[in-house]
């Protein structure tokens, strides 16, 4: 048998054994809240007593290394190559496991530091987060830098062997659960783009305020973030002085990546068909409006259309053919389309979806309701979708400034 | 199977862009117009492309083709699409000479098929009627038995290609009322036969079209192809498939006149500057490029699902269709929007590619018709 086939085997055998039967997700149920809820975040104010199941799945995994399967197994990683990686996610789909571990840490500075970090950095932060020991938050924006990110005006000026910064975030996640912000500051005024540091510190250092910010479906991960005076040793560069925007470059792709992928994931649209001939039934199983059927069907195909243009650029690449142009279209087609699904959800719910809470609705309406709300906010976050043409336009077609 | 295009259909492809390219430039179909050609193509040229092997791709090798698959055809009808190429390669590859591989009997296909595959032999396949719309099924045509052979009475329209075809693939019906599933048949008749009448047909899009009229057409028994009453699901196959094809020669006419409105963009100056410089144009520019990205996803699935035969290939190519519909016409109508006024002179090209992007749009089903058949092929 073939190294990787023996790998296969015992990868499958080990994860039957050892994966909870609470964290074998068979889909949305109502009453399970959304993705976001039921995902293992970690991190020091993590409550794992909605699901100890989850911390036991996440331990078993932290100790094999495979919360984080390709990063060398001395900063906590699986040490696994390309391919039984690979392996590793096909048979936790094959289980359909619940990921042991979500978050920013994983996802975003992990990897930043594999590539950029100090011997330091990597030894002090990588086995941490693949422990899922600390929460990770990220604090980009500002109420003054949005779309126009490089103009970004918190401050931070050298004292010592410290960076003092003073200024505001906005639109960070989970600031409020994270223990770890990553964090663009500007010291240098006269360069725009090049007068960024890419910085990390403790949420829970002095001169950190938190609040969070309810968004009109009511709830919200996003907090503003109030830094003040805030003392950060100059080991917590990452990537040099100066050096910021190139690291901020390499993560917006990652968090791009990740947006895309994570609607790509949740997209069942036979929730749009279920919906409607629950509440537009017709004869025979069929949906009962015909305008509701169509737009049930061009989304259908849309979505359609999306998973085979993910699945092109996917096959193009194990060609060895460089990730097109194409790839550019992911952030802006996914969320519009997230968008339009949501919406009309709503529609096909009718005045079943007015309700906000309480009686007379079921969980799964009120539920749609708060989802297509925070849905308007898809092609917003993350560089919003004039951004993403505006990247097209010029990336792609080299339309002049 | 993949979505993406292994090293020999690379090379049919790029040796159809470079055929495309050197011989025939738009400046050959606009000739054709303005000189009121009698074909409405070259005879000269389409002996080159059965040089090539084109009109052979899909006839299997016992027959003197290549047996290659659709995504081979459409690798080279894409290409074709480019320039807005008019010959028959589509009508006698996907549709006259489909029929033959499709529903023939040994017989028939020995006696037709070589021709077809070294491009000597044209075959049309006449399947619509004034209100035939896009179902088959909604015919008018009759045949009746008649001295062990039959007798053909009745119209058939936007015959593709009709006006040159040396064998003409006829559907009719042999019992039942328009719009029955059961009763359908098919024959073959040819150009010459008694009391057939070929008129020409003039469509906007430059295409080549023709009327048949059929009073008292006798044919002989050895002339049904398939089995008799049974020919509607040959025929909805012949046809998806061909609106496959016609897919992939709108993904070719709208890349094309994409790349004509971005070079247009580039270069004309308003305000003193480009005007792709303004976001207004510049937005709209990259979402015809997501169409066109998806488009050929959508495409690429379903030339997929039909090489490999899969259970959803009717889905995958009403897909495909409704997509490239929108945006064949989307591509055109902003196009011409963004070159102005000079986009509206018949001197432009670009009004080729409105038309013909509309002509192909409302050919084998728009793309509301698509989803309908979708959302009834799934019981929605």
């Amino acid at each position: 048998m073939p190294d990787i086939e023996q790998f296969r085997v015992d990868c499958a055998a080990w994860l039957e054994e050892n994966c909870p039967d609470s964290m074998r997700w068979e889909g949305p149920k109502a009453g399970d809240g959304t993705i976001g809820e039921m995902l293992a975040w970690g991190g020091r104010k993590a409550d794992w007593s909605k699901n100890p199941d989850a911390r036991v799945w996440l331990d078993r995994m932290a100790e094999k290394g495979w919360t984080a399967p390709t990063w060398p197994r001395e900063y906590g990683g699986g040490g696994l190559d390309k391919d039984e990686g690979r392996v590793l996610g096909q048979e936790l789909a094959r289980l359909k496991a619940m990921p042991p571990l979500a978050g920013f840490g994983l996802t975003m500075i992990g990897p930043l530091l594999v590539d950029h970090g100090t011997e330091e950095q990597k030894k002090r932060f990588l086995p941490e987060i693949c422990r899922g020991e600390i929460r990770w938050c990220q604090g980009y924006s500002e109420p003054n830098s949005g779309s126009d990110l490089a103009s970004l005006a918190t401050r931070a000026e050298l004292d010592g062997d410290d960076w003092v910064l003073n200024g505001q975030k906005v639109w960070t996640s989970y600031a409020d659960l994270a223990d770890w912000m990553f964090c663009l500051v500007r010291t240098d005024t006269e360069s725009k783009h090049g007068g960024i540091t890419f910085i990390l510190f403790d949420m829970d250092d002095p001169g950190i305020t938190v609040r969070p910010i309810p968004l009109i479906s009511g709830y919200s991960p996003f907090c503003e973030t109030f830094i003040e005076n805030v003392r950060v040793p100059r080991d917590q560069v990452v990537g040099g002085v100066n050096n910021g925007w190139t690291m901020a470059k390499a993560l917006l792709g990652h968090e791009r990546s990740m947006i895309s992928s994570a609607f790509s994931e949740r997209g069942s649209v036979n929730r749009l068909v279920e919906l409607a001939r629950e509440y537009l039934p017709g004869e025979d199983g069929r949906i009962g409006d015909a305008h509701s059927r169509d737009s049930v069907v061009a989304l259908t195909m849309d979505k359609a259309c999306l998973d085979l243009t993910i699945r092109r650029t996917g096959e193009a690449a194990k060609l060895g053919q460089q990730p097109g142009p194409e790839t550019s279209i992911f952030k802006y087609y996914a969320t519009e389309l997230n968008k339009a699904r949501y919406s009309l959800m709503v529609s096909l719910l009718g005045p079943q979806a007015l309700g906000w809470e309480g009686e007379g609705f079921e969980e799964g309406e009120l539920e749609i309701t708060r989802e297509w709300l925070r849905s308007r906010g898809n092609s917003i976050e993350g560089g919003t979708s004039e951004i993403q043409l505006n990247i097209i336009a010029k990336r792609v077609l080299g339309l002049p400034d | 199977m993949s979505l993406v295009l292994n090293e020999e259909q690379k090379l049919l492809k790029a040796s159809a862009a470079d055929f495309a390219r050197k011989e025939s430039p738009l400046s050959r179909v606009r000739a054709l117009r303005d000189s009121d050609d009698e074909l409405g193509f070259s005879r000269e040229l389409w002996a080159s492309m059965a040089a090539l092997g084109w009109p052979a791709i899909l006839v299997p090798e016992q027959y003197g083709g290549l047996g290659l698959g659709l995504t081979e055809i459409c690798c080279v009808i894409e290409e074709l699409g480019r320039n807005l190429v008019p010959e028959p390669l589509l009508s006698n590859a996907l549709l006259g000479s489909a029929a033959i591989i499709e529903a023939g009997s040994e017989e028939q296909k020995s006696r037709l098929l070589p021709a077809v595959a070294d491009g000597s032999g044209l075959v049309a396949l006449a399947w619509q009627e004034r209100k035939t719309r896009y179902d088959p099924a909604v015919i008018e045509a009759s045949a009746s038995p008649s001295g062990g052979g039959w007798t053909l009475e009745g119209e058939k329209v936007l015959v593709w290609d009709g006006h040159v075809a040396d064998v003409l693939v006829v559907s009719a019906r042999t019992s039942g009322a328009p719009g029955d599933r059961d009763g359908v048949s098919l024959f073959l008749v040819d150009k010459g036969a008694a009391g057939l009448k070929i008129t020409r047909q003039q469509t906007m899009d430059l295409r080549n079209a023709a009327v048949l009229r059929f009073d008292s057409v006798e044919l002989d028994s050895d002339s049904l192809l398939g089995t008799e009453g049974e020919g509607l699901a040959p025929l909805q196959a012949i046809i998806d498939r061909a609106t496959l094809g016609l897919c992939a020669e709108m993904m070719g006419s709208a890349e094309a006149v994409f790349a004509m409105t971005l070079d247009y963009l580039k270069t004309r100056e308003q305000f003193g500057v480009v005007i792709g410089s303004f976001q207004a144009l510049k937005h709209r520019a990259a979402l015809i490029f997501i169409e066109l990205e998806l488009s050929r996803s959508a495409l690429m699935g379903a030339c997929e699902a039909v090489d490999a035969a899969a259970d959803d290939v009717a889905e995958k190519i009403s897909t495909a269709k409704a997509r490239l519909s929108g945006t064949a016409v989307l591509a055109a109508y902003e196009g011409l929007q963004m070159h102005g006024g000079v986009g509206m002179t018949d001197e432009h090209d670009i009004g080729f590619y409105l038309k013909r992007a509309r002509a192909a749009e409302l050919s084998f089903g728009d793309a509301a018709w698509h989803r309908d058949r979708f959302a009834t092929l799934q019981g929605l």
